[in-house]
């Protein structure tokens, strides 16, 4: 299967641009449902097949950038990156045999995070959408039925998320030290 | 229970065409011949499960074919793949279901003590935990040859426990009382309790 052309997709909306890797489509949040419209109809693209959506955790970080200060002189600057978590969708076209087209959106912070659900667009994004919401915590605007697909409905937080501590219930082993209260 | 003397006694007594043995002895024998699994699967064992059932590895050959699709008419539970968090209520449900005498099979790493995902937040440590485990086979996953000798290892268990009299009885299964093991529910993030103190103790660990 051949990969699509995005030169009319970023012509189309000027907006979108790739990611550092030069295979995959960064699209503004407030645009997704606008540039999945145009892909679902548009004839270069036709994406009658939303095969995957996946999420990604990004951590709050803090980058140290060289800089200068007020008299001339080179310092590290401290930058913080707030963190954020990302939803990735991979189109494919049946009708063209094209794809995938792969688009990222990335929310604006950790909490109470909420981006378009594509439920409306494609049947498929309806158990893949629960799924990100039960692990990652996405709120899926739109989405008819949004409730916890793998785990229990009275499970709290959300355990794919990088800062999820998982119960610690290896009572005698000695195990990796992200779990809680284990000392190895 | 016999002894060799009574071996040799009986052996003397068979060849005269007398049979002499105990009421205990022919129970435990039918019991172990017709050890009845209960059709239940829950990961990659349980596909070892169904090729041990089949005509190449032959289960029928110690009298555990007849895979019942009811709780209530199985002998013998084959946990057979990782228990999850979510799944163990539904297991232990399922174990207080079936009738007295009853065994478990712990088979391959997985409902041993999680296995290779014992780290992970939504897996069990072992399916000991709640309820108690005759026979454990290691494995990932184990091979049809090693749950057919978990099959022989209970039926050799059942031959030799005490059924009839209750004094001696070896085994809670073989009492009057239904055991009822206690279901654990769902919580914030873990199930509760973590495991059922009666069946399993975290073992003491001096450093």
């Amino acid at each position: 299967m051949k990969p699509f052309d995005i030169q009319p997709l970023t012509q189309r909306f000027p907006f979108v641009h790739a990611d550092a890797f030069g295979n995959a489509l960064i699209v503004p949040a407030k645009n997704l449902v606008s540039i999945v419209e145009w892909i679902q109809a548009s004839r270069l693209y036709l994406c009658d097949t939303l095969s995957n959506v996946t999420g990604v955790d990004f951590l709050p970080k803090v980058i140290e950038e060289e800089g200068k200060d007020s008299e001339g002189n080179s310092v590290k600057i401290k930058k913080n990156i707030p963190g954020y978590i990302e939803v990735v969708y991979h189109f494919y076209s049946i009708e063209l045999k094209r794809g995938p087209l792969t688009i990222k959106v990335r929310s604006n912070g950790r909490d109470n995070v909420r981006l378009p659900s594509l439920m409306p667009h494609y049947r498929s994004a309806e158990f893949q959408e629960r799924e990100i919401f039960d692990l990652y915590g996405v709120y899926f605007e739109g989405h008819y039925d949004l409730r916890r697909l793998l785990m229990w409905e009275s499970f709290e937080d959300f355990p794919m998320r990088k800062d999820y501590v998982p119960p610690n219930d290896n009572e005698y082993e000695p195990i990796a030290s992200r779990h809680s209260g284990g000392d190895a | 229970m016999h002894t060799p003397q009574d071996d040799v006694t009986s052996d003397e007594l068979e060849k005269a065409g007398v049979l002499v043995t105990s009421i205990e002895f022919i129970y435990n024998w039918g019991r172990s011949n017709s050890v009845w699994p209960v059709q239940f699967g829950l990961a990659c064992c349980a596909i070892e499960m169904i090729a041990t059932a089949g005509s190449r590895y032959d289960m029928a050959r110690f009298g555990a074919e007849v895979f019942r699709p009811s709780p209530r008419q199985g002998d013998l539970l084959i946990v057979s793949g990782t228990v999850t968090k979510k799944m163990a209520p539904q297991v232990v449900r399922i174990y207080n279901q079936m009738p007295e005498p009853k065994w478990v099979i712990a088979m391959g790493a997985c409902a041993i003590s999680g296995g290779p995902f014992k780290n992970g937040y939504n897996v069990l440590k072992g399916i000991d935990r709640y309820i108690p485990v005759d026979v454990h086979i290691p494995g990932c996953p184990p091979r049809p040859e090693a749950l057919i000798h978990a099959i022989m290892t209970l039926q050799d268990k059942i031959r030799t426990e005490r059924s009839i009299v209750e004094k001696d009885r070896s085994n809670p299964a073989y009492g009057k009382t239904s055991r009822e093991f206690p279901v654990p529910v769902y919580d914030g993030h873990d199930l509760k309790p973590p495991f059922n103190p009666d069946v399993w103790k975290p073992p003491s660990m001096t450093v």
